[in-house]
């Protein structure tokens, strides 16, 4: 059942009136209720682009910050790739002093309005928090991100963000490649020191997946603008429409044109396929295409833009991953009969955010677990018309952990599909390899650096996020990127 | 942005405009190509060929057909005026060297992209001879152009209205027959790219095709330009555009060519409604 941000509210209400201003016990504080976020009506949210979740209200924030217990020795801090002091900002929070709090946030990371929303926190932060141990839940825990995200939100819209302060030019260059997390952080601080930095991105917008690839109603671009605006306030140059390796190399920008040093955040995006008879028919997709046409080029505006989107009505998503469930809910979203996310394992071992699975499910999104495809059938004109599946149970724990797949001979059948979006992972941007010798990779395509500098094998180029990472978070890509610039202002001392 | 230098109509349908680019001027090679995108954020990002650059005015120069509706729009822009969005080199370029005799092949807006390919193989020695070809009259372009550079040209159109009245395939046949050229290069619409490699075929010449999928990032990225090359799938916008033209599987490209027909044919009707392009307005 939907309970409406005005119920939720209310609720938060009379929690503040019984717990607020008392000294409790941490018996008491994790007594305090979990506070749900508040979300659009399902029914109403599948026929928009806007943000599924709301966010907190104030009261809600105070009510959630309650629940803290301050522990001691601060569990939560470790689950956080960055290392935020979550206990500190979570205490200002409670109070009300929501830009002390983002300031506490900001000392460790560059993108919270960002990853309060899509970090996998139930994997991180909340993992290690003591309130979700002690409900053995870990759903019980203490929302960090949503007051991290509210916090942000706050700052933001009151005008209360302190922008970061710039030294004194050192006129030395820096290019940045992409505009993901990576090269976001690692412009900020690079700049921070008094460098001039230039970012290069390929596409006509800047902000990697933030923009291209994870939907507005997950992360309004207006926020991941906002953020990009605060690099050009800056100083930051952001030239768009610049494919380094094509455009320019990265020994022309360093021989040529001036950069003493060079950070590549180029990503992830390689889509792979799953090498199954019928991949090229048409209306099989790649994930990252049908959500470029959806985000990046906005054809979810039906009308309004002039890159189109296939008709379906039936659609099957292949994988687990917020890569798949984010399609499967575009596609749900831009008027598909059904959607059914096809998994060859089962729920407990799909590597989504839990979240973003439950509100999969309210929108309507099918799953069916424990299926593999064999071969994607078509019509005389090449068009989908079905997938052939097969059934698996679960055998022993692969490398990763998760029980593998195992097929079940004589199992396969055919299912009516009309449309396969392809969600199975991206792997490294080959690109800027294969026009840079030096630069070595490891067996699957990923820069090899060393971990602490996030230097590469050519001197003066570091590199951090997915094409270091493999396809990974934005948190880790965030760290990384700031982990490079600290060890590229020292570098750049030296030069 | 990228400011239009210089604007020409070619013919009924067929533009020709140099576009400051001294990025892309300096660093491309004939086969490469461009994707550019205008109209804020609704706009669609298409490739087109770079047909030829001039380094020390900093331009390229492209030459496109107005089909659709963002060809249109970029039709409606004057000199002065600016593109918003240009990204380019992208692909790899031609295989450009020594092979001896070389044919090339181009079809209608074909020749376009033909033509940086011709200078190239004539740049490395070889002795080349065009062949182009195109529906009616009114859409031949860059005859002197092509003349200028080839050892021999032959002009064909599908209704004999100039030229010999014949396919491309027909003189095509003639010179594997008689000249036996070492390469053969083709660029036009795909069903006729498809027939011209099925006539190369027997005769075991190297032949290059360049092919013209639907494109969406151009960087690898999107998967939406895959092709089937001799049973592997590649992507046109890195891998090529241009693959041997005799492991290339047609009929798959051309049904995927025709994903986006249905919405394509009505933005087509409205971009027609609202930018008509008369005769000489350009
Ligand atoms: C659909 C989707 C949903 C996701 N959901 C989540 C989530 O909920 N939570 C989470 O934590 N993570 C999520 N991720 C993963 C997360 O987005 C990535 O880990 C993160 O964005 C990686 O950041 P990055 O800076 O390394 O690169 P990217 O964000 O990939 O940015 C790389 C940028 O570099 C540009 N580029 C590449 N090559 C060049 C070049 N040669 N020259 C110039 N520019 C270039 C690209 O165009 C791109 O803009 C999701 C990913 C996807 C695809
Ligand atoms: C590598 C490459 C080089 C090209 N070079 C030239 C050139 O030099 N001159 C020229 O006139 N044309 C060229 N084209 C074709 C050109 O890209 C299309 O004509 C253009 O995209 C049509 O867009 P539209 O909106 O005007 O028409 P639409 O009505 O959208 O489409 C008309 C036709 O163009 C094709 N098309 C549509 N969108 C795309 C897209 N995003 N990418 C590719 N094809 C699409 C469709 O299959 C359709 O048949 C090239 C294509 C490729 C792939
Ligand atoms: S950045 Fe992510 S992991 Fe760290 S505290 Fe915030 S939500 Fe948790
Ligand atoms: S572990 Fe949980 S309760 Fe303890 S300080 Fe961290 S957020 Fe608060
Ligand atoms: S156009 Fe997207 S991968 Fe080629």
């Amino acid at each position: 059942m939907h309970v409406t941000p005005e119920e939720l509210d209310r609720k938060a209400l009379s929690v503040l009136q019984e717990y607020e201003g008392k000294d409790l016990s941490p018996k008491q504080r994790a007594q305090i209720p979990l506070q749900e976020m508040p979300t659009q009506d399902p029914k109403v949210r599948v026929t928009n682009m806007q943000e599924v979740a709301l966010g907190y209200t104030e009261n809600q924030v105070k009510a959630e910050a309650l629940r803290c217990l301050q522990c001691k020795n601060k569990p939560c801090i470790k689950g956080c790739p960055v290392g935020i002091d979550i206990p500190a900002f979570i205490a200002e929070a409670a109070k009300g002093e929501h830009a002390k709090a983002l300031s506490i946030i900001k000392e460790s990371s560059s993108l919270p309005a960002i990853c309060g929303r899509v970090c996998p926190q139930e994997s991180q932060c909340q993992l290690y928090c003591t309130v979700g141990k002690a409900l053995k839940d870990v759903e019980q825990s203490v929302s960090i991100g949503r007051i991290e995200r509210y916090v942000s939100d706050y700052a933001r819209e009151h005008g209360c963000e302190t922008t970061p302060k710039v030294a004194s030019e050192t006129g030395k260059k820096v290019a940045v490649v992409g505009t993901g997390p990576a090269s976001i952080s690692a412009a900020m601080d690079l700049r921070r020191e008094g460098h001039t930095v230039v970012m290069f991105e390929a596409l006509h917008k800047a902000g990697g997946v933030l923009v291209y690839g994870i939907p507005e109603f997950r992360l309004p671009k207006k926020i991941v603008e906002h953020e990009l605006q605060a690099l050009k306030d800056m100083g930051v140059t952001i030239r768009r429409n610049y494919l380094v390796g094509k455009t320019r190399k990265i020994s022309d920008l360093m021989g040529k044109d001036g950069f003493s040093a060079v950070f590549v955040g180029s990503g992830a995006g390689l889509p792979k396929f799953m090498g199954i008879g019928g991949e090229n028919y048409v209306g099989v997709f790649s994930a990252n295409e049908y959500l470029t046409r959806s985000n990046l080029m906005k054809a979810y505006a039906v009308g309004e833009a002039l890159t189109p989107m296939f008709d379906s009505s039936k659609v099957a998503v292949f994988g687990g991953g917020n890569v798949a469930m984010d399609a499967a809910r575009t596609a749900k979203r831009l008027g598909a009969d059904e959607v059914t996310v096809v998994y060859r394992r089962t729920e407990v071992e799909m590597p989504a955010r839990r979240e973003e699975v439950a509100h999969a499910k309210e929108e309507g999104v099918k799953f069916l677990y424990l299926h593999a495809p064999l071969e994607i059938t078509a019509n005389e004109k090449g068009r989908v018309n079905g997938v052939e599946l097969i059934q698996c149970e679960l055998g022993e724990p692969d490398a990763s952990g998760r029980r593998s797949p195992i097929e079940i001979p004589g199992s396969e059948k055919i299912f009516d599909y009309d449309t396969v979006i392809i969600a199975i992972g991206n792997a490294s941007n080959p690109l800027i390899k294969a026009t840079t010798d030096a630069i070595e990779v490891n067996r699957r395509g990923n820069f090899i650096v060393n971990e602490e500098t996030c230097e590469t094998t050519l001197e003066g180029v570091y590199a951090g996020g997915d094409i270091v990472l493999g396809a990974a978070t934005v948190i880790l890509a965030m760290g990384q990127g700031r982990k490079a610039a600290k060890a590229m202002n020292e570098y750049l001392l030296t030069k | 942005m990228n400011k239009i230098l210089s604007k020409q109509r070619l013919s009924q349908e067929v533009f020709r405009m140099s576009i400051h680019a001294p990025e892309i001027a300096e660093a491309r090679s004939p086969g490469q190509f461009i994707i550019l995108q205008m109209g804020g954020d609704f706009g669609e990002r298409i490739p087109l060929t770079i047909a030829d650059a001039n380094v020390e005015e900093g331009s390229i120069t492209l030459i496109f057909q107005a089909v659709g509706e963002t060809t249109h729009r970029l039709a409606t822009l004057e000199v002065g005026d600016s593109i918003e969005n240009l990204l380019g080199p992208l692909g790899k370029p031609t295989d450009i060297k020594k092979y001896g005799k070389v044919v090339c092949v181009g079809g209608g807006i074909g020749v376009a992209p033909l033509f940086p390919i011709v200078q190239g193989m004539k740049r490395a020695g070889n002795e080349v001879k065009v062949i182009m070809g195109a529906r009616n009259a009114s859409l031949l372009i860059m005859e002197d152009d092509m003349k200028a550079q080839a050892d021999e040209l032959i002009v064909v159109t599908d209704d004999g209205s100039y030229g010999r009245k014949a396919l491309v395939t027909e003189p095509l046949k003639e010179l594997c027959e008689s000249w036996k050229p070492d390469c053969v290069v083709i660029i036009g619409p795909p069903i006729m790219m498809k027939f011209a490699a099925l006539t190369t075929k027997p005769y075991g010449i190297h032949t290059i095709v360049s092919l013209n999928t639907i494109m969406i990032d151009g960087t690898g990225m999107c998967g939406g330009c895959r092709a089937n090359i001799g049973g592997v799938t590649k992507f046109a916008c890195v891998d090529g555009p241009e693959f041997d033209g005799h492991l290339v599987d047609w009929d798959n490209l051309l049904l995927r060519l025709g994903t986006y027909k249905p919405q394509e044919e009505q933005a087509h009707h409205r971009c027609h409604i609202g930018l008509d392009i008369k005769e000489g307005d350009a």
